[in-house]
């Protein structure tokens, strides 16, 4: 194997983990603070997708990346409204309603999608040249700003989980609500937040890979059950093990379709993902916030 | 006092034996494609109601099952010449043997670890077949002319393939009917109320839902060998549709989980609101989105469906719809 087609597919890979891994950290942290598998998170990451087209085919031609920020807004606003409407009505009932519950926003969402954009393939056509870097040869300027955009995302999280008022709040609901109403803190408030930042997460890791790769409606579906792969490879409800979980199989996406063909590498994805669930079904990392 | 009462499966089997003759005594093709489909949606739905209905595990991908039994019927018809009814009965093993090594393996696991494990074990399957050469890759398989030829022609072919989904349908809810009654359901219901006193109680939970689990795979297996055989072409993507193991779970939910005519009615209402959705022009558009706006006040509002939610309501019809 050269070395020369190894180094460029390794970056490759370690860009699409980061990106991979913004949004199952988006689906782990729903898990982990309130005990639901979202199944409109596919949807709501081609919702970003299109908040992104939307603003930068309108009028005003807004910049992706300053769509990327609207999205994680909206993502924001439209989590929480849907935790209020779709879950918080069940949120104590067994998880076969509120896997329903969600899948009904997915129907709804990929519904309004279809019928407003039909499923032809759209794309964001966003050019920042190239850097040549020794060894790797060219990195395109969208694969780095895609990473430094997962980056700054994880870490904002991290630091409003761990750094805030507000963070130790939602952990604290995460860990035993009904303790945590006794310590006054308003557990329905910080669950509909949570859900809340869980979208605007799956929203922002949509927006970016619609700077990547042509998307339609039903592009979500697929990413949503890479997200699963992801969440349980780095347990179930652990942000961090998300990220980690995104980058190994990034990586692994990268680097296999240089020793097996490409149509095989969803089988290997697969097969790691039910070895864990029966090996190590807490994950890499452990699950639990 | 000697109370008369209506025998439930007798009534149910004859209704469905009824409706299942009424295309073949109006002639009428088109009645009879779409009760095909609905007594498919009945086995399917029917089948996961035995697994997630009465032991309360949700089998997100139960329909790798249906694919299973499609691809290895289509496989021993295609290719080793086999008659369709023989291929139809040796389509069962797969699925079964394949119920029985990941139900042993995945059912120790709780709720939510258990419903994506079932995803991800759908998905595995399809990019497997999609990989297989065996049985066509990518492209999938289809059928010579001449495999009809035996049955007298396609015509004939599909109206025996109609037949035969019909008896598959009412095996199923005759299957979830004695289920329900016997001892062995109650351990289920025992597993999905509480696994831990159910272990006090004598019930080994690990075994049962082995069982329920492998019950719950053979039926989907005979459906999707009757649905390719009539098809004539089967491929991955549609043999392994997760979107066709949703809607089969909705139909369940909708009609009434846990309960034995529950899904008869989901399958029937949900199919009937497709058909009026896709057929109406102002709502075509927007018919996914009505229907999950269906879903999400059926989901919120009336959680036990439409029978559930009558057995509720007026207590004695319980003695008569199990």
């Amino acid at each position: 194997m050269n070395l020369d087609a190894l180094i460029p597919s390794l970056v490759d890979g370690l860009m699409l983990g980061f990106v991979y891994g913004l949004a199952a950290m988006g689906l782990t942290l729903i898990f982990g603070v309130m005990r639901v598998i979202n199944l409109s998170h596919g949807p709501v990451m081609a919702t970003g997708m299109f908040v992104v087209y939307v603003l930068f085919t309108g009028p005003l031609a807004v910049n992706p990346y300053l769509g990327i920020v609207a999205a994680l807004v909206f993502g924001l606003v439209f989590g929480v409204i849907e935790y209020l409407i779709a879950v918080d009505r069940v949120i104590n009932e067994p998880e076969l309603t509120t896997l329903l519950a969600t899948f009904s926003v997915n129907l709804m969402i990929v519904g309004v999608l279809t019928a407003q954009f039909t499923t032809t393939p759209r794309a964001v056509d966003v050019s920042l040249g190239s850097i040549t870097v020794p060894l790797v040869r060219n990195v395109l300027g969208t694969h780095l700003i895609s990473v430094a955009i997962a980056i700054v995302v994880a870490a904002l999280l991290y630091l409003l989980l761990f750094r805030t008022r507000i963070g130790k709040q939602i952990r604290a609901v995460a860990n035993n609500r009904s303790a945590a109403e006794l310590m006054g803190i308003n557990s329905r408030a910080m669950l509909a937040l949570s859900f809340g930042i869980g979208t605007a997460l799956a929203m922002v890791s949509g927006g970016v890979l619609a700077t990547l790769f042509p998307f339609n409606p039903l592009s979500g579906a697929g990413y949503e059950i890479k997200s699963f792969v992801i969440v349980v490879l780095g347990g179930l409800g652990n942000p961090t093990g998300a990220l980690v979980g995104g980058i190994v199989i990034g990586l692994l996406e990268g680097l296999a379709p240089n020793f097996v063909a490409v149509s095989w590498v969803p089988v290997i994805e697969y097969v790691i993902f039910i070895a864990i669930l029966l090996v190590r079904p807490a994950g890499l990392l452990g699950s639990r916030v | 006092m000697i109370r008369y009462r209506i025998p439930f499966l007798p009534v149910i089997v004859v209704l469905l034996a009824i409706v299942a003759a009424l295309p073949g005594l109006l002639g009428q093709a088109t009645l009879r494609e779409e009760l095909f489909l609905i007594f498919m949606l009945i086995t399917l739905a029917s089948s996961i109601n035995i697994i997630m209905g009465y032991t309360g595990y949700v089998s997100f991908g139960h329909i790798v099952f249906f694919g299973l039994g499609g691809y290895f019927a289509f496989y021993l018809m295609q290719v080793q010449g086999w008659h369709f009814i023989a291929a139809l009965i040796a389509s069962v093993f797969p699925s079964a043997l394949i119920a029985l090594v990941i139900g042993t393996a995945i059912l120790r696991l709780r709720g939510a670890y258990f419903a994506l494990a079932t995803v991800g074990i759908n998905e595995a399957m399809r990019v497997v077949f999609n990989n297989w050469e065996t049985f066509g890759g990518a492209v999938g398989m289809f059928f010579n002319f001449s495999i009809y030829l035996q049955y007298g022609g396609a015509g004939p072919a599909r109206e025996l393939g109609y037949y035969v989904m019909a008896i598959v349908a009412i095996a199923t809810i005759a299957t979830s009917y004695f289920v329900k009654r016997s001892k062995f359901g109650l351990s289920l219901m025992a597993i999905r109320e509480d696994q831990d006193v159910a272990m006090v109680v004598g019930i080994d939970p690990a075994r049962a839902k082995v069982v329920a689990y492998v019950i719950s795979a053979v039926f989907p297996a005979m459906a999707g060998a009757t649905y390719f055989f009539r098809n004539g072409i089967i491929e991955p993507n549609d043999a392994f549709q997760l979107q066709r193991s949703i809607e089969s779970l909705v139909m369940c939910v909708l009609g009434g989980i846990g309960t034995v005519a529950g899904p008869i009615v989901g399958a029937a209402m949900y199919e009937w609101l497709r058909g009026f959705l896709i057929t109406n022009p102002a709502l075509a558009a927007y018919q996914l989105f009505l229907a999950g706006l269906l879903l999400l006040i059926v989901v919120l509002f009336v959680s036990a469906g439409l029978v559930g939610w009558l057995r509720n309501r007026y207590t004695v019809l319980r003695a008569y719809i199990p």
